[in-house]
């Protein structure tokens, strides 16, 4: 069963809410990457999302860029984050890790090679921001070696899109809660709640949402009605500047740690 | 013209793309969930719209009030007699309203931006043309307008940038990757998911997500289509050779396209190959690049083997783009069109020789046009007809050539 899978039942069963951790990978250095990645599971994340720094990345607002560009100036391609993800499996074979990105650099490594070795070094999703949705030959790729292909959604999705994405989606269902890039507006949790609601009786997946969630309050009030908080940018933000690895994973934690204690503070949804 | 084996099924190029936005194995739809809606909208809108005798009534008049439609084709006969070979012949897009064959498309996207109710209007530019062009429409129907460019690219075409301003539009400089066209197409494609409800995005090449790269053609295709009727009524045949300079590939595939079906015609794409294809330094994605997916269609990109898209280099800065549109990709392989790269080197030598043969300044872009004609012409007879689409002129580019050449002005 997949990691990612086990992890929503279990927080099913406790009545939580889950809590995802996004940093791009290499970031704020390679060398504090794997410790950071503990720290964010100790700090309570229960899956981790781990961006695959592009050049272009046209759906990141300048946070997330500016990450991108730190990390590839370090040479983080797909080869080190794979890295990463092995190093961190060997010492927690428990949280999921949901690799997110965009198409060109997998399309240029080989999809297939590329799915192998994901599933190989203990990875357990992969959200592609510009992967549509008739790519057929990746899901079944994927769906053969029991890794999810994470679907976004938006609040100009149709219904009918909603319907047909949620069909073919595996994990969790990514609502994106701003018509916006990531880190950019503040999520605005009254105007999509009815939208995630209705998405969770008709997907009967759970659905996470993330961009412009940046602390404990607005993570509770997203938690008020999804299954799982994301938080990115904010996060990034915190980390950028670097410094050693007690240094970076304290960083974490001290803006991890309240927001995890929010959310547990609170009935969940 | 390599003659047709009979057993092949011949393709019809007007049937691109499908009704995915497919040309072969290239284009498509590869953009963030929350675009994929407004792409649905606009491609539904458009598709109605072009088959609206109203529409295309209104947009014929525009081009001809407005744009100063039709544009001549040229007999460039001291620069063809100084080549020494076939008969070099320009597409005068040059002479179109704003200088460039880029106000064909935003005229004809205006017109859509209008009829979906948008009140304001974003675009990328590269080169200015395509800024000034969108700060030019928007002017006309009262729309707001913000232009994203590179901080490169605003360095090297100040005219440009200040022309926008004058029209009333706003320039956003962009800062972020290689500081020139594809960043700022990431930057209005950023603006264009956040405000997607009430902005139009005039995207100014045959790239992006479908149906842009349909869309944009459609509304350059106009240069071809006069081509054609131009030929056969001026020279009583079609030419043997038609040249244009790719970037994006706007005013290429513009010229281009009425003439696919007519398989005796050679079509070469002049890309811009900067310090040389062996230096790694130039913008040639068809002639150096591989398959890949950049800014929403899947196309040639010039990209590492990580797939981390690199940067490009050309004296142009509206050629200065590391992806090309979907349509030349499936060209390409399809071998219908040829595309070779032309040097900084050769694009000015080029310029000189029609500005000192014939009166005529040149786009940086356009003079690499005017270099592929020239080597074609040398290969050709002299009873042969080269056209070469002349898609701007170049006044915007004395600073940069100046600079280059170590004037100061």
């Amino acid at each position: 069963m997949n990691r990612i899978d086990q992890r929503f039942s279990q927080l099913k069963a406790a009545a939580r809410t889950g809590l995802i951790p996004f940093v791009t990978a290499g970031d704020p250095d390679p060398a504090t990457m794997v410790p950071l990645l503990h720290a964010l599971v100790t700090a309570g994340a229960d899956l981790i999302e781990l961006g695959m720094p592009f050049s272009d990345p046209m759906a990141d607002g300048p946070v997330i860029q500016r990450a991108n560009e730190r990390a590839l100036a370090r040479k983080i391609g797909l080869t080190q984050v794979l890295d990463m993800v092995r190093a961190f499996r060997n010492e927690d074979a428990r949280t999921p890790v949901v690799l997110m990105g965009y198409l060109n650099p997998i399309e240029i490594r080989g999809v297939e090679h590329f799915i192998d070795e994901a599933a190989a070094a203990g990875v357990d999703g992969i959200l592609l921001v510009d992967c549509p949705l008739d790519d057929a030959t990746l899901c079944a790729q994927m769906q053969a070696r029991d890794l999810h292909l994470i679907r976004l959604l938006a609040p100009t999705s149709t219904t009918t899109r909603a319907h047909d994405l949620a069909a073919r989606a595996a994990g969790f269902l990514y609502f994106v809660s701003i018509t916006g890039v990531t880190g950019a507006a503040r999520a605005d949790a009254a105007a999509i709640a009815s939208q995630v609601l209705s998405l969770r009786r008709h997907a009967q997946l759970p659905v996470a949402v993330g961009f412009g969630v940046k602390d404990a309050a607005g993570a509770l009030a997203i938690a008020d009605f999804a299954d799982a908080v994301v938080i990115g940018s904010a996060l990034v933000e915190r980390l950028q500047g670097g410094g050693d690895a007690a240094d970076v994973c304290a960083r974490a934690r001290d803006f991890l740690a309240p927001i995890r204690a929010a959310l547990d503070a609170r009935k969940a949804a | 013209m390599k003659p047709q084996r009979k057993s092949e099924p011949e393709i019809d190029f007007n049937a691109y793309p499908d009704a995915a936005g497919r040309f072969g194995d290239y284009g498509g739809v590869y953009v963030a969930e929350t675009l994929i809606a407004p792409l649905a909208e606009l491609s539904a809108t458009y598709l109605k719209l072009r088959d609206d005798p109203a529409f295309q009534a209104e947009l014929a008049h525009d081009l001809k009030h407005y744009v100063g439609r039709p544009s001549p084709i040229y007999h460039a006969e001291r620069l063809s007699r100084e080549v020494g070979g076939a008969r070099i012949l320009l597409k005068r897009e040059d002479l179109n309203h704003t200088g460039a064959h880029k106000i064909n498309n935003t005229v004809g996207q205006a017109m859509v931006a209008k009829h979906m109710g948008k009140t304001r209007i974003i675009a990328e530019t590269g080169a200015g043309q395509h800024g000034v062009a969108s700060a030019t429409v928007a002017a006309r129907l009262g729309l707001e307008c913000v232009v994203y460019m590179g901080e490169t690219d605003i360095a090297r075409q100040a005219i440009n940038v200040f022309r926008m301003k004058l029209l009333g539009a706003t320039v956003v400089p962009v800062s972020s990757g290689s500081k020139t066209l594809k960043d700022a197409l990431n930057e209005a494609l950023r603006d264009w998911v956040t405000n997607v409800r009430d902005t139009f995005y005039i995207i100014g090449t045959v790239a992006g997500p479908h149906p842009y790269p349909m869309m944009v053609r459609d509304f350059n295709a106009v240069v071809g289509r006069e081509a054609r009727a131009q030929m056969l009524d001026e020279y009583g045949r079609l030419p043997d050779v038609l040249t244009a300079c790719v970037g994006g590939g706007s005013n290429a595939i513009g010229l281009f396209h009425a003439f696919l079906n007519d398989r005796d015609v050679r079509i070469v794409g002049a890309e811009a190959a900067g310090e040389g294809l062996a230096t790694g330094h130039h913008a040639a994605s068809l002639a150096a690049g591989r398959p890949g997916v950049l800014h929403g269609n899947r196309t040639y990109v010039l990209c590492d083997d990580d797939g981390q898209i690199t940067e490009t280099h050309s004296i142009s800065a509206g050629l200065d783009y590391p992806g090309v549109g979907p349509e030349h990709a499936f060209l390409k392989d399809a071998g219908r069109a040829e595309y070779v790269g032309v040097t900084d080197v050769e694009a000015m030598h080029a310029f000189h020789l029609l500005a000192r043969s014939e009166g005529i300044l040149a786009a940086l872009e356009s003079a690499h046009a005017v270099a592929q004609a020239i080597k074609l012409a040398r290969e050709l007879p002299r009873d042969a007809l080269v056209l070469c689409n002349l898609s701007g002129r170049g006044d915007k580019d004395v600073h940069t050539i100046a600079q280059r050449e170590g004037i100061a002005l």
